[in-house]
């Protein structure tokens, strides 16, 4: 039974991994946009943020564009449900005799490896433009990264499951995913009230996560343990709530 | 002959309003073929999805080879195998890899999947194109993809909703004469909804016709047919239910759900 239940997690697991190696448009599509941050902000924001005193922009930059490569991918993996509904092999999942956590727990896990995956892309280039990290805490900077895409794939799965149709897809981009990225640190250095309304935004603690392994810099009071924990809460939370929610679809 | 699907006064209302499904019954024979007609909207999808365990009757029993389908709803899965109105395939997977996530999903030991995927892909005559994506696949080659997929556990019961709908006479002429060898060489029972009625005289043993959620008639075609006094199952269908055009929306449900919806809106207002 648990052996069934691992490899019902398994085959979705490989089912998203399959599509994503499948699809080199969407590989490559959702590269652009770190691209286009990493170099365009990266020179064009760096003598000035220098000039303020705030040191080399790329290396603060860089892990900020990761995450962000995380969250994109992440969020849209989850909403593939969508899709899924909509194009019918949901069906196909539902009637299965499996349990639908076991789905959920599949799918989110696929989908937080494609972005995971998405998030070392962005890595390797960033190493391009000038980002200069502590090679040897690289592992531990993944683990941060894939607590990301754990955190931002359940919630996308969660959201989701909730939507009948694509209709909601502009909604999150603007109410949920800009928000979490711009309201994060991922761009700028968190003072004032930005940086008190960033505390109750997870990914400010992956990114400070992946920023102290990569660079040796974290601005959150309570270091990596505080990060590490403040994600393994939300990714238990997010996986538990969008298990619920997954639970409830009706097709 | 022990009884595969047992339905007995089952309802089901959306928001507690809308009854798509009112107290049917019926009873379908293990091994046979059982045709379940009505018009759009009639609550033919509904009553599958009940028997699938994709929703539950709001009052009523179902079994399903013996199992409830509220209660057992893991046994009653591994029971039957589907193809539903809709494709459900993934078209960026490959037939095989379509196979193989089944027979996972499913419980197909490991060792035997692939035996049996050569055996259902060479059975629909798919084996040769194993390894193509389904997207390149035409709606007859899903189709069969679709029903060799249902197969693949060696379920008891197959649910085919509108299984032939879109597809040339060629086709559903193919589909129908694979469906029919699986319930004479395996036994397997059959229950189907189609809009072609002369599919349904050619292969059903026994035809039971929903209309407005409620059964209008259960019977073999030739005696619905003789006690309607009409010539064909066609002609005998619309006497029954009526000339009028049903409005047709995306499944009965969707269009239920939408009217409770708009209803209880305009209860707050």
């Amino acid at each position: 039974m648990k052996s069934n239940f691992l490899y019902v997690i398994y085959i979705l697991w490989l089912r998203q991994i399959k599509r994503y190696f499948r699809s080199r448009a969407r590989m490559v599509g959702s590269l652009g946009q770190p691209i286009l941050f990493l170099v365009a902000l990266g020179y064009g924001l760096g003598p000035t943020f220098a000039k303020a005193g705030g040191g080399n922009y790329i290396q603060f930059l860089a892990p900020g564009v990761i995450a962000m490569g995380i969250l994109f991918t992440a969020v849209f993996s989850g909403i593939e449900v969508i899709w899924d509904r909509q194009f019918g092999f949901l069906k196909e999942t539902l009637v299965a005799p499996v349990s639908r956590f076991s789905v959920m727990l599949g799918r989110t896990l696929g989908g937080a490896t494609v972005a995971l995956l998405q998030g070392v892309i962005v890595l390797c280039i960033s190493l391009f433009v000038g980002f200069h990290p502590v090679f040897v805490s690289i592992p531990l900077a993944i683990l941060f990264m894939f607590g990301i895409a754990i955190v931002f794939t359940a919630l996308g799965t969660g959201i989701a499951s909730v939507l009948e149709d694509m209709q909601g897809f502009q909604l999150i981009m603007n109410f949920v995913v800009m928000p979490t990225f711009f309201l994060s640190g991922a761009l700028f250095p968190l003072e004032g009230v930005i940086g008190f309304i960033a505390r109750f935004n997870p990914l400010t603690y992956g990114i400070d996560g992946i920023r102290a392994t990569l660079i040796g810099v974290s601005t959150m009071p309570g270091g990596l343990w505080l990060d590490g924990g403040v994600l393994i809460a939300i990714s238990a939370i997010f996986l538990a709530t969008g298990a619920w929610l997954f639970s409830r679809i009706q097709v | 002959m022990p009884t595969a699907i047992s339905v007995k006064n089952i309802t089901k209302k959306f928001n507690h309003t809308l009854v798509a499904v009112d107290g049917i019954s019926f009873e379908v024979e293990a091994g046979s073929t059982f045709a379940f007609l009505g018009p759009n909207g009639a609550g033919k999808t509904t009553t599958i999805k009940m028997l699938t365990t994709l929703i539950s009757p709001t009052s009523g029993s179902i079994t399903v080879n013996g199992f409830d389908p509220t209660k057992d709803a893991k046994k009653v899965r591994k029971s039957f195998g589907i193809v539903f109105q809709d494709p459900s395939l993934d078209d960026e997977l490959t037939a095989y890899e379509n196979m193989f996530f089944h027979a996972g999903l499913y419980g197909v030991p490991r060792k035997d999947t692939p035996a049996k995927i050569k055996e259902m892909l060479g059975f629909v005559e798919l084996w040769d194109r194993k390894d193509d994506l389904v997207k390149k696949f035409s709606g007859g080659m899903k189709r069969r993809l679709e029903i060799a997929r249902g197969l693949l556990h060696t379920p008891a019961i197959l649910f085919l909703d509108e299984p032939t709908v879109g597809l040339d006479p060629q086709t559903r002429n193919h589909i129908w004469e694979y469906i029919k060898k699986l319930n004479k060489e395996r036994g397997l029972t059959v229950f189907f909804t189609t809009h072609y009625m002369d599919e349904v005289e050619r292969i059903a043993d026994r035809v039971a016709i929903i209309d407005n959620g409620k059964i209008i008639a259960n019977d073999t075609a030739a005696n619905i047919i003789a006690n309607s006094g009409t010539k064909s199952l066609e002609e005998a269908f619309i006497k029954m239910t009526g000339h009028i055009i049903r409005v047709d929306e995306a499944t009965a449900a969707d269009a239920f759900r939408k009217m409770a919806a708009m209803h209880q809106g305009k209860n707050r207002r």
